[in-house]
């Protein structure tokens, strides 16, 4: 019982960026007094309440829930997206994960389609541009039946469940070699692959979701498997498989033809 | 009081009024809706249901969030659950008996029409869901799943694990996406409201600053819909995210509409304890870990063993104790109260002694730990991420956190502020919860108004109103942009010592000591003179960097703590003039010698409503007299 708090002292390097167009670089930051219990996010408000009382910027970052389940948070921390934990946000993250003398290098999520708004944010709206594409059942308010009419094996709905926990966070674009959403994209398109609410419009989706995807400039897959060790929500490589399997399938048996996703300045 | 506040109740018997209602509203002919703008202010599941259903029945609509996405609002992190009558259990449920139950369980403190019209529309909620492809949990013969939650004796609660607010939220989002796709809805993300425009007496616009840019763009409809979520960050801590704030309604009251009950604040049981000073936010762990968990802390005062040296007849499990027939699933003000009480009488365990155990030993013993990880093994796995403990070693320590606010813009029947053409769902608004929500009736609640409630009753008042032609180029949208920039401008130029962050801090404290769990006279008067001091030292000595033309998240924490400044006084003293304890709201002066809140139908069976009456000036206070006809109150007991 109230045993005397250990603290540390790290120092935080972090990359600094004024806006979109603008040149950046790494700024190390003493984080001081530093407890084990803290959240890696706490240490960096606390930095950041230092700077603003010293009347500097404060070091932009994006975060909302702080629990691991709004996608919000974008940090490489040491060179892996969302850092060391395995199955955890960045902001599951705690100091206690280091030790007094550490130094440890943040940077955003890098990837062409997430370009830096500033310091450690991004933009991540291609990935809603994607899901507008095809991520959906088309059922309209109000017209849909009895819930109980539509029966699902227990074991499909667990798998739909395990895809469906994408936290839409872009981790596993951030890790990928190629910048590729294979595994944001597979994880709608197994989620509704598995459930027969998703049959109707099964190939037009994963066809139209694929080809977003090559629009907003995401690279292709070629089986790394970076983004399944770093995702949050323990994404399988498999709902890839998955993916692949559809778009096959659509390509060749389909009486779609690749739907035209009319989109902004982005029709062929 | 000079606001009108007429509910427009439809006549009739309760469960007679919505259907009577909803023929009596008039339409809007398909060719014409396009003719309508809407604004849609967020992007949870009351807004994002509403932006995807208006925009299906071919509004053009303009959606608008502060997060970088729709899909990260915070309805996304509701874990337990969402009710509805479906009876599948066949354990004695109906529609009727969820109005009861929510009736009862808001302590009497809720319109009765309201809450019977969202028991009602529960059941297609449920459809609506399960045809997007929302993964609920499922039995082995493929059918939906329920479990319990506090406040009622039925098994009604639909879950996707502990996950169910993000599979519903993305459930809506994917609506919304759909629309967006097939340019029906426009989204703004990285919007924040800063000014609401009217004309004419009617709401007919917004400006919002581009968090991206700081650019000022002005949006002109003929309605605006706020789905901005509730204040519990007026306490600094809560289970709230960081980005929830009271602006957008907060901007709306000082335009002229009515704030109802703001001192009906919901105190969640069950969150894991605060571990220090520098503690940002804290977080949640389900109400449905009572449908396994055991509520317990050791008999003897100061015990410090650790929880498995103690024996089990040295243990309290006072939940069940006190209240035999519900148990650990008592509502969650009963289970906040009692919890303060065992750690008021020295018996609170952990480091701090803020905390009491949540304990699945028994579960896994009878269930198999394989069971319980199915049932929550994410909250297990969140559990151990914060703490580093292990939970299915040993007890979870948990501590009562402001986690929901009942209160909010006051709403007619038709879910319509004092402003005509300003609608508030979801949180937001006041309506359906009285002083206290049952678990899994948020996410009821902000899906009713978006699916099945504003699609009739928004058509009803655009083919009932004549609305002029504005555009944004009416003087007031010009005067609505200064006044923001000059809000901006005012934060910038003080250039004092205090981090917006700091005079949150120190409001939160106040707020947590004088109107928290327990709120006496002397204390709320004490914090009734304290707040506009800490406003005024904020306005003096606060110190915000950066400029306003660029991304900037100190001058966006900086505007909204001063709304807080500003909206906490006006929660207090509705917590001071309602003399009576119901629900979330305990005043030390009224309750039970078994210490349970007493209230006190005779005064204050009523909703405050409070009216703006210009800055500096005290605000006005106006009452909805509640009617009950179908639930007699009682004072609630779940003994």
């Amino acid at each position: 019982m109230n045993a005397q708090e250990k603290t540390m002292d790290v120092t935080l390097r972090v990359w600094r960026q004024k806006g979109p167009d603008q040149p950046g670089r790494f700024v190390s930051y003493a984080a001081k007094g530093v407890t084990p219990e803290m959240s890696f996010f706490e240490a960096l408000d606390t930095i950041n309440e230092g700077l603003v009382a010293k009347g500097e910027d404060a070091i932009a970052f994006d975060h909302d829930c702080r629990e691991g389940i709004c996608g919000t948070c974008c940090l490489t921390i040491e060179g892996q997206p969302h850092g060391p934990d395995q199955a955890a946000t960045g902001c599951q993250l705690h100091m206690r994960a280091y030790k007094d003398g550490d130094a440890i290098t943040i940077e955003p999520f890098r990837a062409r389609a997430f370009p830096v708004i500033k310091d450690l944010v991004v933009d991540r709206s291609a990935l809603d541009r994607v899901m507008a594409s095809g991520g959906f059942v088309s059922v309209n308010t109000g017209a849909a039946g009895e819930a109980n009419a539509i029966l699902v094996p227990k074991d499909k709905a667990e798998a739909a469940m395990d895809a469906a926990a994408c936290i839409g966070c872009g981790a596993c674009v951030a890790a990928c070699p190629n910048a590729s959403a294979m595994l944001f994209v597979s994880a709608k398109v197994s989620q509704f692959a598995l459930l027969p609410q998703g049959g109707p419009e099964r190939d037009r989706r994963v066809l139209a979701m694929q080809r977003q995807m090559d629009l907003e400039g995401f690279g292709n897959c070629s089986n790394e498997g970076e983004c399944e060790a770093v995702c949050p929500k323990e994404v399988k490589l498999a709902n890839i498989a998955r993916l692949n399997r559809e778009y096959i399938r659509a390509m060749f048996w389909s009486h779609e033809v690749h739907p035209k996703v009319d989109l902004e300045g982005q029709e062929e | 009081m000079s606001l009108k506040l007429d509910a427009g109740i439809p006549d009739g018997p309760v469960d007679k009024k919505w259907d009577k209602h909803r023929f009596a509203l008039k339409l809007v002919n398909p060719a014409n809706k396009r003719k309508f703008d809407v604004i849609v202010v967020g992007t949870g599941l009351a807004g994002a249901s509403a932006a995807a259903s208006l925009a299906e029945l071919g509004y053009n609509v303009k959606v608008f969030c502060i997060q970088d996405s729709p899909r990260r609002a915070h309805s996304i992190a509701a874990q337990g659950g969402i009710n509805a009558a479906k009876n599948y259990p066949n354990d004695g449920d109906s529609v009727w008996r969820l109005f009861y139950d929510t009736v009862k369980g808001g302590d009497y403190r809720a319109r009765e029409a309201n809450v019977y019209r969202l028991a009602q529309v529960s059941n297609a909620i449920i459809d609506q869901c399960v045809a997007q492809g929302v993964p609920f949990a499922r039995d082995y013969g493929g059918a939906l799943d329920n479990r319990s939650f506090g406040g009622a004796q039925v098994s009604r609660t639909f879950f996707a694990r502990g996950q169910t607010g993000q599979q519903l939220l993305l459930g809506a989002y994917s609506a919304l996406m759909r629309q967006a796709g097939k340019k029906q809805v426009q989204v703004f993300p990285r919007r924040e409201m800063v000014e609401l425009v009217v004309v004419d007496g009617a709401a007919r616009g917004i400006v919002t600053r581009d968090l991206t840019t700081g650019r000022l763009e002005s949006h002109a409809a003929h309605a605006v819909l706020l789905c901005t979520g509730g204040y519990g960050n007026a306490f600094y801590l809560s289970t709230n995210a960081n980005s929830c704030n009271v602006g957008a309604a907060w901007l709306a009251y000082k335009k002229g509409a009515g704030f109802a009950n703001p001192c009906f604040t919901q105190i969640h049981p069950t969150c894991i304890p605060q571990s220090g000073e520098h503690q940002a936010k804290l977080t949640l762990m389900s109400e449905s870990l009572r449908n396994d968990g055991r509520v317990w802390v050791p008999k003897k005062k100061g015990d410090d063993r650790a929880p498995g040296q103690i024996p089990e007849a040295e243990r309290d499990y006072y939940l069940e104790r006190k209240y035999p027939t519900f148990g650990n699933l008592v509502p969650r003000d009963v289970a906040s109260r009692a919890a303060k009480q065992m750690i008021d009488e020295g018996r609170g365990v952990g480091r701090t002694g803020l905390a009491v155990y949540l304990d699945f030993a028994d579960a896994i013993k009878r269930q198999g730990q394989a069971k319980i990880t199915e049932k929550y093994g994410n909250l297990f796995d969140m559990y151990h991420h914060l703490t580093a403990e292990d939970p299915y070693r040993a007890p979870m320590r948990i501590y009562p956190a402001v986690h929901y606010t009942m209160g909010g813009l006051w709403v007619d029947y038709n879910l319509m502020t004092t402003i005509p053409g300003l609608f508030c769902l979801g949180e937001a608004n006041f309506s359906d919860h009285g002083a206290n929500r049952l678990g899994a009736s948020a996410l009821m609640q902000g899906l009713a108004d978006g699916y099945f409630i504003i699609p009739y009753t928004l058509g009803g008042f655009f083919a009932s109103s004549k609305l002029a032609k504005v555009d944004t180029s009416h003087p007031a949208f010009k005067a609505a942009e200064q006044s923001a920039a000059g809000r901006t401008q005012r934060l910038l130029s003080i250039k004092g010592k205090r981090t917006p962050v700091s005079f949150h801090k120190e409001l939160g404290a106040l707020m947590w000591n004088n109107c928290g769990m327990g709120r006496s006279e002397a204390g709320l008067k004490e914090a009734l003179a304290k707040i506009p001091a800490i406003r005024e030292e904020f306005w003096k000595n606060v110190v915000v960097t950066g400029s306003g033309a660029e991304f900037n998240q100190t001058l966006e924490r900086a505007a909204r703590v001063a709304d807080y400044l500003e909206f906490s006084e006006l929660l207090v003293r509705d917590a001071l003039e309602r003399r009576e304890s119901c629900g979330g709201h305990f005043r030390e002066e009224s309750q039970t010698p078994e210490g349970e809140a007493k209230r006190d139908d005779a005064n204050f069976s009523h909703a405050t409503v409070w009216e703006h009456a210009g800055e500096g000036k005290p605000p006005i206070e106006n009452r909805e007299k509640l009617e009950f006809k179908d639930v007699v109150p009682s004072q609630r007991s779940y003994a």
